[in-house]
């Protein structure tokens, strides 16, 4: 079963406890735009930030998302 | 997964100063990530290797158990492992890709 855009984001939260998460289908039920912002990605490098996404996401990243366009950042102060 | 898989991913990556990973070839891309990536790559006009994992499934699973990266196409410059499709992009965006391939035109 494919998560719907608010269930993955539950799942981000749950990993990232802070995170501000804005996800929204691009393109049929399967194609996932996410924008994570968290304290949590400071001092980390862009790659460590997403695979503490894919994290919080685990197997669904692998399984049921086909495609995810993902966007990281740090909140500003 | 045989540890000569990895060894092999590795020498490639190690050996070549760009590599990318990617669902067909540059010029015939089988997949619109790496369509995406491949033509960014090639935009900076430096000499890159690229590895077509639809032709080796152990290729295919191996590469990601490598940079323990769910996803291809995967970038890797001078060894190291860049990012795929949305980070290469963002780094294309804000010039980090450019800064990083400027040296390597001049050895070309």
């Amino acid at each position: 079963m494919t998560p719907t855009p608010e269930e993955i984001a539950v799942m981000v939260r749950q990993g990232l406890p802070d995170a501000i998460v804005d996800v929204r289908l691009y393109s049929g039920n399967d194609h996932f735009e996410m924008e994570v912002v968290s304290a949590a990605f400071a001092d980390k490098s862009r790659i460590a930030q997403h695979k503490m996404v894919y994290a919080a996401l685990g197997d669904h990243m692998r399984e049921a998302i086909h495609a995810l366009a993902l966007k990281t950042s740090i909140p500003k102060e | 997964m045989s540890d000569s898989v990895l060894d092999q991913i590795d020498q490639v990556v190690k050996g070549n100063d760009i590599v990318l990973f990617m669902k067909g070839t540059p010029d015939f891309p089988q997949c619109g990530f790496s369509q995406r990536v491949g033509s960014i790559v090639s935009s900076y006009e430096v000499p890159f290797a690229a590895v077509n994992v639809l032709l080796s499934e152990e290729i295919r699973q191996g590469i990601k158990d490598y940079s323990d990266w769910p996803t291809i196409p995967q970038l890797y410059i001078k060894g190291e492992f860049i990012g795929g499709c949305d980070i290469v992009t963002e780094m294309q965006e804000n010039g980090e890709l450019a800064e990083l391939l400027a040296p390597l035109k001049k050895e070309a």
